[in-house]
């Protein structure tokens, strides 16, 4: 018996190995449909993340009830469907079907591994923030299903009267509530937060970037890097030296804050404000207010469906996505699974007596969708450091701002 | 000491192992044929082993087919080698040792050999974003994202049909009217459509293909295009979902031929250029999406001769050896100078302390970096807050403090581990030589120098490197703490303060901006070199240690 051990170990290394090797080789059907019996249509694969798979699996059934098709699921972290996506489509061993976030967008198609989508005169039934979020240079790549903005959050047992209309009152009346914190806006040590400030730079007329005719963001125009953009700088910095503002206040510590009622306001999205309402906090949904005088507009996060540039099954997946997906009950069902405003008009106007999502639904109508082009990933590192260096008084706003749009613009020319 | 009575102790086994005259096969040994597939006897481990090799066998094969289904010829090569090797192996009966290597070389080709050679190809290429896969790949996905469907254009509702096995396409237009047409032949009026509920359901001449039809045909469908007349610029038809028509027209034309890329709405021709990966223009600007190319030691340059990399890389360098050296002599001295003390038989309740010591090492490291972050927080962190007394001392956002703070957590996770291997060493140093020591007067501090030290560095001096080269690529510890920060503003690149090259590395080729998977393999070989001169010069330096023993 002697011989037999290292040839049980190499059976069940190789066999290990095998596996390893041949991973997803074991669906040549899929791809192969000249092959195919006509009553047996082939098999689409999706990936999805845990708060979706539920409502995606229901329509999955109707549709293999409806077309002999097989929808295999694979469940993914959210975090990483983009790079997988990404590095898996060329090999072609990708998936046919993604859910994504829209601002991965702009990485999609310079990678040339989603497929454009069309809705036809469906596109009209879905709220043009949707839509716009969903097109990169004019084409459509996804089906939206949810939208998904920050607002300002007021705890009603602390304040009684009106919400005032710039940031400066708001700041004043949440002083005098006389709690720990005043208005909590959630930062992080090393990296800041600029998209829970984005609404207070944007109310100084100062976006990330410029747009061309089309509302298409400019990659190359800086729009920020402007007398606006450092005046909201120094707005940054007297909010931390007033203590308004701090990078230590990260979003766990806010959020235990807001809970324990040591602040009246505080500046999040609907994920928070579930736990709110189960706590039995008594909350309403306000507009950002205004601080340099003209409109505060938070970034729009739209979700959707994207098709893979390499599907062999491009027809089946463009029939479940747009036909089955973009349908009104199935938005609904991943209103109700995830929490998120539906991108269906319709299916927001049947849920429009749920305060929380009309509330945050109200103020995303002011919001812009937030950039997907590639040259937004090169912003977010220089732009978060550069916030908490301000906030904690490490120099002058208006210079470290000039010096980081100069930084940013240098890293998107050589990108 | 061992090495020297290896051999004569592993000949008899081997001798055992490779005669043919014991076990089973013994009476037929002495007289089987010498030959590399031999006469096998029927024995209960011959079954066994055809049993396991045959399912091995079968696996390969189908692996070898699954391969051969995705194109994948590597594999596919790779798979029939190994299967011949195995056989050839686990049949013959010379190949002894070879029965004993084959599956840990097989792991190691598969996990460490492929591994390494893919990460030295990619680093002499540009792979990264916008150049992710072929240029076949790059023009499809070029001629599809500029295909749009033409402005205002009326949907049409549309039905797959056949004639033969040509495929066609049958619609009704706004005005009602049916429609047909092929790839090759315009829309025109079809003659004898049947109408129903918006769309052609019969056509003569033609079979309507029902849904699951479609399907079986998707690819050619999805591929069609039926011009709407015989002037291209009015764009042509198409479906995504098989009943559904929309009118596209494309403003990119590919030419096979030249190579090149020209948009028809502006006129601009892009020339493909191999050596960057892209079509480029004459005037410079390139197409978003590109291709994997060959680039040769253009990564290694970009290190070691761009100024904007290499004034952070030598940076970085510099702190990596630091931290790196930091952690091995910080956790080391404290594991040692514990272990010492808890190793004197005068300490009460030494086995709870020890028990103790060794909480910090049975917590996953990226947990306690985690809660050490929050504990380090400035305002509301229990370091300040508590043992401080309100003190606001940036722990994680200024600079040098930032790099206290690293090393400070790399200790509290590192010191245990220390402790451990120093109590091993300190109890396996026999008490004769303290008992000589002592007759010949040495001092406490001279018996630990000239005895504890140099006998305990004989059996730690290896951990030691080690640690080290652990150190060096600590991960998990800077980037859970401090994320690198603070951020360097000034620095053309992303790097942060307390950033190791292994951050460094991450954050180059999987970061915020736009991932370069060539330069990180290249920035991560260099670090291989590096780590690996140093392990190299340091063994060979603790054999000086040895001799002392």
């Amino acid at each position: 018996m002697r011989r037999s051990i290292p040839v049980l170990a190499t059976a069940l290394g190789l066999s290990l190995v095998l596996a390893g090797c041949s991973g997803g080789g074991d669906e040549p059907a899929s791809g192969d449909e000249s092959t195919q019996p006509a009553e047996s249509a082939g098999t689409l694969t999706v990936w999805v993340d845990d708060t979706r798979s539920g409502p995606v699996k229901e329509v999955a059934q109707t549709f293999e009830a409806d077309t002999g098709v097989t929808v295999k699921f694979v469940q993914k972290d959210f975090g990483d469907i983009r790079d997988d996506f990404i590095s898996q489509v060329p090999t072609g061993q990708g998936p046919d079907i993604i859910v994504g976030a829209h601002d991965w967008l702009g990485k999609l198609v310079q990678n040339g591994v989603v497929a454009p989508i069309e809705l036809g005169d469906k596109a009209g039934d879905f709220l043009d923030v949707a839509i716009d979020a969903m097109s990169y240079e004019g084409t459509l790549y996804g089906l939206p299903y949810s939208v998904e903005n920050i607002g300002l959050v007021r705890n009603n047992a602390l304040v009684s009267e009106p919400t005032p209309d710039t940031f400066d009152a708001l700041v004043e009346q949440a002083k005098a509530v006389g709690t720990e914190h005043s208005v909590l806006i959630q930062q992080d040590e090393t990296t800041g937060d600029p998209y829970h400030l984005y609404p207070l730079q944007t109310s100084f007329g100062a976006p990330v970037f410029a747009t061309d005719d089309s509302g298409a963001y400019d990659g190359s125009q800086l729009a920020m890097d402007t007398e606006q953009g450092r005046a909201f700088a120094a707005y940054v910095g007297k909010l931390g030296a007033e203590g308004v503002l701090k990078t230590t206040v990260s979003g766990d510590i806010a959020k235990e804050a807001f809970l324990a009622g040591q602040a009246p306001y505080m500046i999040t999205g609907p994920w928070n404000v579930g736990d709110f309402v189960d706590a039995g906090m008594d909350v309403s949904i306000e507009p950002i207010p205004s601080a340099g005088g003209q409109e505060s507009q938070p970034f729009v996060g739209v979700q959707g469906f994207f098709i893979s540039a390499k599907s062999e099954n491009a027809l089946l997946a463009n029939e479940f996505v747009v036909n089955y997906l973009g349908t009104q009950d199935v938005q609904l069902a991943l209103y109700e699974a995830g929490g998120r405003a539906p991108a269906l008009s319709a299916a927001v106007d049947t849920i429009a007596d749920d305060p929380v999502v009309a509330g945050f639904a109200e103020v995303g109508k002011n919001g812009v969708p937030m950039p997907s082009i590639p040259a937004m990933d090169s912003v977010w590192s220089d732009w978060g450091a550069t916030q908490v260096a301000i906030v904690n008084q490490q120099g002058d706003p208006g210079e470290l701002w000039t010096q980081m749009c100069a930084s940013i613009a240098s890293k998107i020319a050589a990108a | 000491m061992s090495r020297t009575t290896t051999p004569p102790a592993a000949s008899p086994r081997s001798r055992t192992t490779r005669g043919p005259s014991h076990g089973p096969a013994g009476p037929d040994g002495p007289r089987g044929p010498r030959t590399w597939i031999g006469a096998q006897t029927f024995s209960a481990g011959f079954v066994v082993k055809l049993v396991l090799v045959g399912l091995v066998d079968a696996l390969g094969v189908y692996g070898v087919l699954a391969s051969a289904a995705q194109q994948q010829w590597g594999v596919l090569a790779f798979l029939v080698a190994a299967l011949l090797v195995v056989n050839l192996v686990y049949f013959s009966r010379r190949a002894v040792p070879g029965k004993y290597l084959v599956p840990g070389l097989v792991f190691l080709l598969v996990y460490q050999v492929f591994v390494v050679a893919y990460t030295g190809w990619t680093a002499f290429t540009n792979y990264g974003d916008g150049h992710n896969s072929t240029r076949e790949d790059a023009v499809e996905a070029i001629l599809v994202q500029d295909e749009a469907r033409v402005p205002d254009s009326p949907t049409y509702a549309l039905s797959v049909v056949t004639r033969g096995d040509e495929l066609a396409f049958a619609v009704v237009d706004p005005e009602g009217d049916p429609l047909v047409g092929a790839a090759e032949q315009p829309l025109e009026p079809a003659e004898g459509a049947d109408v129903e509920g918006g769309r052609v359901v019969a056509l003569d001449g033609y079979d309507v293909l029902d849904f699951a039809q479609v399907v079986a045909r998707q690819s050619d469908v999805f591929a069609m295009r039926v011009p709407l007349s015989d002037d291209p610029n009015d764009g042509s038809l198409r479906t995504t979902d098989g009943s559904a028509g929309y009118v596209y027209a494309s403003t990119m034309v590919y030419d096979e031929a030249a190579g090149t890329i020209t948009d028809t709405t502006t006129g601009t021709v892009y020339t493909a250029d191999e050596t960057e990966g892209s079509f480029v223009a004459d005037d410079g600007t390139a197409l978003g999406t590109g291709w994997r190319v060959f680039v040769g030691l253009d990564n290694f340059t970009r290190v070691l001769g761009d100024a904007s990399l290499r004034g952070p890389f030598v940076g970085v360098l510099l702190w990596t050896f630091g931290f790196a050296i930091g952690s091995v002599v910080l956790t080391f001295g404290l594991g040692l100078f514990l272990a010492i003390t808890l190793n004197d038989w005068r300490v009460r309740g030494r086995t709870v302390y020890r028990s103790l010591l060794i909480l910090p090492y049975a917590f996953p490291a990226f947990l306690s970096a985690l809660v050490w972050r929050g504990m380090l927080n400035r305002d509301f962190g229990f370091v300040n807050q508590t043992l401080l007394g309100g003190a606001e001392i940036p722990w994680l956002t200024d600079p040098v403090l930032a790099k206290v703070a690293v090393l400070t957590v790399n200790l509290w996770l590192g010191f245990p581990y220390m402790f451990l291997i120093c109590t091993g060493a300190l109890q396996s140093i026999p008490q004769e030589v303290y008992e000589a020591g002592r007759l010949d007067g040495a001092k406490p501090w001279r018996m630990f120098r000239s005895l504890t030290m140099p006998l305990l560095l004989v059996s730690t001096a290896p951990l030691l490197i080690s640690s080290f080269a652990f150190n060096f690529n600590n991960f998990n510890v800077v980037y859970l703490t401090t994320e690198g920060g603070p951020q360097d503003l000034s620095a053309p690149v992303d790097v942060g303060a307390s950033d190791i090259l292994i951050t460094f590395v991450y954050k180059i080729a999987f970061g915020g901006v736009n991932r370069q998977y060539g330069l990180a393999c290249a920035i991560s070989i260099l670090i291989f070199l590096i780590v690996a001169t140093i392990s190299a010069i340091s063994f060979r330096k603790t054999r000086a240690l040895e001799e002392l023993g």
